[in-house]
């Protein structure tokens, strides 16, 4: 399986990983409906920080209708079965459930891996080994 | 309308009101984006005669269809007004992240126009757009702005600002974005200024519709996979535009000491090495960049501790070179300087070389300086002139026009090294000895602007003795890379990286729905072209050949030393390179359009105005 993990300092902000995760998750041009957070820390220190779901299970726990379920290791947050509560969205320890407000439900990371094979700068790593950047 | 977010913003700050329009359709077909919407929109708008700096001016900013979408540098956007410096064409892009959020917004283009009485800022997020006083904000440097508005209103915004220079309109004030990125060319933050208009927030949450949502997704991944193969991919990145100091000093095209030589000795002091082993902090990229040229930096020095984007090639060139700061930290911190200032570092650097020139010709005298004089290489001089121009004070006011318009003022033969084309300051590349290059600045329709035609290369790889093919290489240059602006991508994955431009047509696709090949897009490109020209026609009085040639240093004086010692750029020779150029372009030999090029870009619209010039 891949277990997602990241190295900040060689993350440069370009969203790449943003951008293609709501295209293949939405097919829909808006990373602000991607399922990480990269934020810029400017003018000082002048540092990136990105954050990706480890599949920690916590919002499981809290959700009131079962609406995320584990399957293969992977928690899934099965959008059909979601009211909307958000209740959720606080206990993640990485503050990764993403709230868009065009979405009832809150978005989540399936693992799929699209953004480790495609972050230019290796920022984001699978830490099983099972996918890489593109091209490595 | 695939591409397009489907609306225009209009904002009048006169009345304080804004108003959504649909995008018209026919604007997205014959004009792109970006670039195109600006010279279009300038062309219906803005009356002719506007004063730049009158409320009849407009700034418009435009992203174009393929901002925002998945493919590799796809965070451009394009600004554009009635230049202050030239007084005519102008516009200016910046990078960053601003221009996908304005889509996400849900607009392709934001027309500003009328002047503010008193100082306001622009917030806009998503459809509910509103305009706030900026009283506590005015007199703030620019990157102390964008740290306010963004405790103020949340990380999520990404703004745009103007530092003192653009308040004090500063003809060559710069726009800043995203904590080191620039709109610094033809005084856009002018206008800003001008209008009273401080900055610009942006926040959206909208998807940008999609003709084919999976082929973009497979195209991108594609493109983005063939950039990953590439060596530059790992070998330009680490330095940026920075890595390219010492070639262009081997080749003898580095501006040094205001352009007297084209060599600067102390060059290793300042290049890409010495950015990254003794100051950069991290790689910092715009939206959707593979290859982030951002290198953010911190100086730490007895007297100062700033934080900066960059230097990058052209201020390590105009700032290092041309004022002579010879090592990266003081580069860098001259760069911190101006930036906060607001204002363009090019031009800065150009300016300040030129008055440090004066004072060394004894045509600027101490007694103009408040008891001092100006020199090469310090970086207090520097400082000191930066702070007096942005703030308009002493000679600093006179310098805040520009070189074109000091020389004028200060005269005794100044005019021969202030370095411009059309009252744009030149910048990195030094063309004596590379005739592609000069024409390039010549004829670039906002002024002496590399981002048109980046030639240097070409002069080098087909022989800079040679003549022949020179004009039709700028010709095809001018095409290409002002489509990026118009598509509203970054070119330095083609560029540097040597990305195949057949990509481009396969994405505009997927994203558009539109089949156009690379070629046609470029007929596009062409339009813009003689359309800018027509505005500038329209605009400035005798506008024409005499406005495309170089400052005389570069026709009259050898450079005198370096690996391109003795070359100079004769008139005759100018002259030949013009008379081809325009022949090429289908103009006229005083640089007017003809009838049939003008019908046959679908320009009929301009005839009525060109032709009486013609005459």
């Amino acid at each position: 399986m891949i277990r997602l993990a990241t190295d900040s300092s060689r993350c440069s902000g370009c969203k790449v990983c943003l951008t293609i995760c709501a295209l293949s998750h939405f097919g829909e041009n808006n990373p602000k409906k991607g399922a990480l957070r990269v934020e810029g820390k400017f003018p000082v220190p002048g540092v990136f920080a990105v954050a990706v779901c480890n599949q920690c299970g916590a919002c499981a726990t809290v959700c009131p209708v079962d609406a995320i379920r584990e399957k293969d290791g992977v928690y899934i947050l099965h959008r059909e079965d979601c009211i909307g509560c958000m209740n959720c969205v606080p206990v993640c320890p990485f503050n990764v459930l993403v709230v868009h407000p065009a979405e009832k439900a809150p978005i989540k990371c399936d693992s799929c891996g699209d953004c480790v094979r495609y972050c230019p700068r290796d920022a984001i790593i699978d830490t099983e080994h099972t996918v890489m950047r593109i091209g490595r | 309308m695939n591409g397009y977010a489907g609306n225009i913003l209009r904002v009048d700050l006169t009345n304080r009101v804004s108003r959504i329009e649909p995008l018209p359709e026919e604007l997205a077909d014959n004009f792109i984006g970006g670039r195109g919407f600006v010279a279009k929109l300038m062309w219906d708008e803005i009356p002719a005669g506007a004063d730049p700096l009158g409320p009849d001016n407009k700034i418009i900013m435009a992203p174009g269809p393929l901002t925002g979408a998945f493919l590799p540098g796809a965070g451009k956007l394009e600004f554009g007004a009635k230049s202050p410096a030239s007084g005519g064409y102008g516009d200016s892009n910046v990078g960053g992240h601003i221009s996908p959020e304005i889509k996400q917004a849900g607009f392709d283009a934001i027309i500003i126009s009328g002047q503010a009485s008193t100082p306001v800022y622009l917030l806009i997020d998503d459809f509910n757009v509103a305009i706030h006083e900026a009283g506590h904000l005015w007199g703030k440097g620019a990157i102390e702005t964008e740290t306010a508005l963004k405790h103020e209103l949340g990380e999520q915004y990404q703004i745009c600002t103007i530092g003192p220079a653009g308040e004090n309109k500063v003809l060559f004030a710069c726009i800043s974005h995203d904590f080191g990125r620039q709109a610094g060319r033809t005084g856009i933050a002018t206008v800003m200024g001008s209008k009273n208009l401080k900055a610009i927030a942006v926040h959206g949450t909208k998807g940008i519709p999609l003709a084919d949502p999976k082929a973009t997704l497979a195209k991108g991944k594609e493109m983005f996979a063939a950039c990953f193969a590439k060596p530059g991919f790992e070998e330009w990145t680490p330095q940026g535009t920075a890595g390219v100091t010492d070639w262009v000093n081997e080749v003898g095209a580095f501006p040094t000491r205001n352009f007297q030589t084209s060599y600067f000795p102390q060059h290793k002091n300042i290049n890409g090495e010495a950015l990254v082993s003794k100051i950069k902090v991290t790689d910092k990229a715009c939206f959707a960049c593979p290859i982030p040229c951002g290198k953010y930096s911190r100086v730490k020095r007895p007297g100062y501790d700033v934080y900066v984007e960059g230097p990058e090639y052209e201020t390590i060139a105009l700032i290092g070179g041309n004022t002579e700061i010879d090592n990266i930290e003081d580069c860098a911190f001259a760069n911190y300087i101006v930036d906060e200032l607001g204002l363009d570092s090019i031009s800065a650097g150009n300016v300040i070389g030129f008055a440090m020139e004066c004072s060394q010709k004894g045509i600027i005298t101490a007694e103009d300086l408040g008891g001092r004089t100006l020199n090469f290489g310090s970086v207090d001089d520097f400082v000191w002139v930066a702070e007096a121009i942005a703030h308009r004070r002493g000679i600093g006011a006179i310098l805040a026009d520009g070189v074109k318009r000091a020389a004028a003022h200060f005269g005794q033969g100044s005019e021969r090294f202030a370095i411009h084309v059309k009252g744009v300051e030149w910048t990195g590349y030094e063309a004596r000895y590379a005739p592609a290059m000069m024409l390039s600045y010549m004829t670039a329709d906002v002024g002496a602007h590399h981002n048109r035609s980046w030639a240097i290369t070409f002069d080098v790889a087909s022989g800079r003795d040679k003549l022949e093919g020179k004009a039709k290489r700028v010709i095809e240059l001018q095409h290409i890379r002002p489509l990026f602006d118009m598509l509203c991508l970054c070119r330095l994955q083609w560029v540097e990286l040597g990305f195949e431009l057949d990509w481009y047509p396969q994405i505009f696709q997927a994203v558009t729905g539109k089949t156009q090949s690379f070629e046609e897009l470029l007929k596009f490109s062409e339009r813009v072209w003689n359309l800018t020209r027509a505005y500038s026609l329209r605009e400035i009085p005798g506008f024409g050949r005499d406005f495309d040639y170089p400052p005389r240093r570069f026709m009259e004086e050898p450079i005198p030393d370096g690996p391109a010692a003795g070359k100079v750029m004769p008139r005759e020779v100018i002259d030949r390179l013009l008379d081809e150029y325009y022949d090429l372009r289908g103009w006229d030999q005083r640089g007017i359009p003809s009838g049939a090029k003008l019908a046959e870009m679908g320009l009929d619209f301009v005839e009525g105005v060109i032709a009486p010039l013609r005459s």
